[in-house]
């Protein structure tokens, strides 16, 4: 008696080493019958951020400078942040990162656009019925609370180290506020515009272009802010399963203790991370002037 | 009286989980009181019948919580009715399918709201052809027709503006323009003027009476604003609780309002600027018309009554435009219909 109220009743180990097995044997059956397969339907997304990568690097640097002040400059119409950036990338260059961050721009550039063609619709089918959200919005749950670590594991059993499956862990921890935020943005579209939408006789679709998605877009940069964010919040984790780029020599710096180079390494995942988010915000605040989410 | 453009039959409107049970409540004379704490369902609109003639403006006037803006919403069926029969041109609204509804509210009626809803992303001239846009009319077509209304509602040189950047006022005016270039013979106003200030207000009514003289809309305006209504309303229906107390012209209902809430409603008014000559006269039926003052049938009391106290008459006699005798009134029955 006093046995059953110290321990928990817990499965017999034999059995749970049983237990564990099967599991495992089954999923690396699974995975040694699809995982060609599998490997084979990202290829298309692995020539992408392959290209973009490429394409960085071999980009002579005064040309890609050129390019990012002047997107910078149409993003935020702001001389400030465009010298702000232009110094960070000086920074950048002179201490001899610059291939480094050319990787992990692809990787974000990838990321990102992978999380906008799978999040929007997937944002705009939540906001349209309210079962499909229930069923949603505990997927997202989990995928913001697993630790990023644990959902690696099955990854990498299926698909081994490399670039897609170092994008699929980021796509996974940086899409959910896309979604949420995508659906938000939606459903707090107000009543009366498509009310008028509906009395002028607007079609679902017209609805959905001319009228919802615009006056939620404000929210749904939001959320791809967050996504861009988040993405690169998670290149070191990446780093771990063989995503090249910044996170790399910081990892290396933490076996070693590589104070300096860990630091410097550090620093410009830091700056990325300030001039995406500056501009894209800054962006997104430009794009609401007109068109204040709220309907007047 | 030219024939119903829009006929509304026992439409009935009940809110809640189970419409279908509770109207069985509401048949048997549950009020909207009893549903809410009983049955725990609103009673919107209860047996409601209204005959909207062609190319008159019909007044639906009410407290909030009325029903009036249910009402409205059931014309283009922007609500589904739990019960009855709403028909435009003979066509039952009702049955429509889902193209047919929507070619029916592209086609035949046009909505100006309360809180304007315009769409901020949208300039001023893209919001007046929202309308045009998407029964994808060529956007020339589109332009030519938005402009001579931008122009009409006097808003000519802000095409190009955004909606936040103008005044409620104009805004409205906005929302009237992209009203009338969608070009249908019904104009849907649901408290379209109640956000605007009072000077504001009283301009656009006076835009909406001349659009009218000129254009002979059909036009169901809400209002919960009397002066409003016996300003524009060509008939007034009053609604409480989801039922229509009276119906009828404005001077009708301010001489015999049929219930105390009319009544209540009706009070207060400075009758004299409402009724008409032709509203109070009674037939000349051999009276005694020598020495009567002439008075045109369209004018309203205030518009004689200083005369008839310094001429001190016995009785009027009420004219047509071509100065023919058509009607009787006596100083006497005058003076009691304004101390009433």
């Amino acid at each position: 008696m006093s046995n059953f109220l110290t321990d928990f009743p817990e499965m017999p180990n034999k059995q749970f080493r049983e237990f564990k097995k099967g599991v495992d044997a089954s999923y690396k059956d699974f995975a040694r019958e699809w995982g060609d397969l599998i490997d084979a339907m990202f290829d298309p997304l692995l020539k992408m951020l392959v290209f973009f990568e490429k394409t960085l690097i071999a980009t002579p640097w005064p040309i890609f400078m050129i390019v990012l002040l002047g997107l910078t400059y149409w993003g935020s119409r702001s001389i400030k942040l465009v010298i702000g950036t232009f110094l960070a990338f000086v920074f950048i260059g002179y201490f001899r990162m610059w291939d480094e961050t050319m990787s992990t721009i692809a990787i974000i550039l990838t990321s990102v656009i992978m999380s906008v063609v799978i999040g929007l619709p997937t944002g705009i089918a939540m906001s349209r019925s309210d079962r499909t959200q229930s069923i949603v919005t505990p997927i997202l749950d989990i995928m913001q609370t697993m630790p990023p670590f644990v959902y690696l594991i099955p990854i990498v059993m299926l698909m081994g180290i490399g670039k897609i499956p170092g994008l699929i862990a980021v796509v996974i921890y940086a899409i959910p506020p896309l979604i949420r935020l995508t659906n938000l943005g939606i459903r707090e579209v107000d009543k009366e515009a498509l009310e008028a939408a509906d009395a002028f006789g607007a079609t679902k679709k017209q609805k959905l272009y001319q009228v919802q998605l615009p006056l939620a877009l404000p929210t749904i940069f939001a959320g791809i802010n967050q996504t861009i964010m988040m993405a690169l919040a998670m290149v070191i984790i990446a780093s771990m399963i063989g995503v090249k780029g910044l996170g790399q020599p910081v990892l290396q710096s933490i076996y070693n203790q590589y104070f300096t180079k860990g630091v410097l390494y550090g620093l410009a995942i830091v700056i990325v991370a300030i001039v995406f988010d500056r501009v894209s915000q800054s962006y997104g605040q430009r794009i609401q002037k007109h068109r204040s989410g709220k309907i007047v | 009286m030219s024939e119903a453009k829009i006929q509304i039959k026992n439409l009935y409107k009940i809110f809640g989980k189970n419409p279908k049970a509770a109207m069985e409540y509401v048949k048997n004379g549950v009020g909207k009181d009893e549903l809410l704490e009983k049955h725990n369902h609103v009673l919107g609109l209860k047996d409601i019948n209204l005959d909207i003639h062609a190319q008159s403006v019909q007044v639906v006037m009410g407290l909030s919580g009325s029903g009036k803006s249910t009402l409205i919403r059931h014309i283009n069926r922007l609500i589904e009715p739990t019960d009855g029969s709403v028909t435009v041109d003979g066509d039952e609204v009702l049955k429509m399918n889902e193209e047919e509804l929507r070619s029916f509210r592209r086609s035949k009626t046009a909505m100006v709201f309360q809180r304007f809803a315009l769409l901020p992303h949208k300039t001023v001239l893209q919001n007046t052809i929202f309308g045009l846009h998407i029964q994808n009319i060529s956007e020339e077509d589109a332009n030519k027709s938005a402009l001579r209304w931008i122009e009409r509602v006097g808003l000519s040189g802000y095409e190009d503006k955004y909606p936040q950047h103008l005044s409620g006022g104009m805004q409205q005016r906005v929302g009237l323009a992209r009203a009338l270039t969608n070009d249908g013979d019904i104009l849907l106003m649901d408290e379209a003027f109640s956000a605007l200030d009072p000077l504001i207000r009283k301009d656009m009514q006076d835009i909406l009476l001349e659009l009218q003289d000129e254009l002979h809309k059909t036009v169901v305006f809400i209002t919960h604003d009397l002066d409003e209504a016996l300003k524009i309303g060509d008939r007034i229906a009053i609604l409480k609780d989801g039922i229509m107390d009276q119906e009828g012209i404005p001077a009708e209902i301010l001489l015999n309002p049929k219930t105390k809430y009319v009544k209540d409603f009706v009070e207060d008014v400075n009758r004299a600027r409402v009724i008409k000559a032709k509203h109070i006269m009674s037939e000349i039926n051999g009276q005694d018309i020598s020495g009567a003052m002439p008075i045109d049938q369209d004018d309203f009391i205030d518009r004689f009554i200083d005369k008839v106290i310094s001429d001190k008459p016995d009785n009027l006699v009420i004219q047509d435009k071509n100065k023919k005798n058509i009607g009787f009134l006596s100083t006497q029955k005058l003076s009691e219909i304004l101390k009433r």
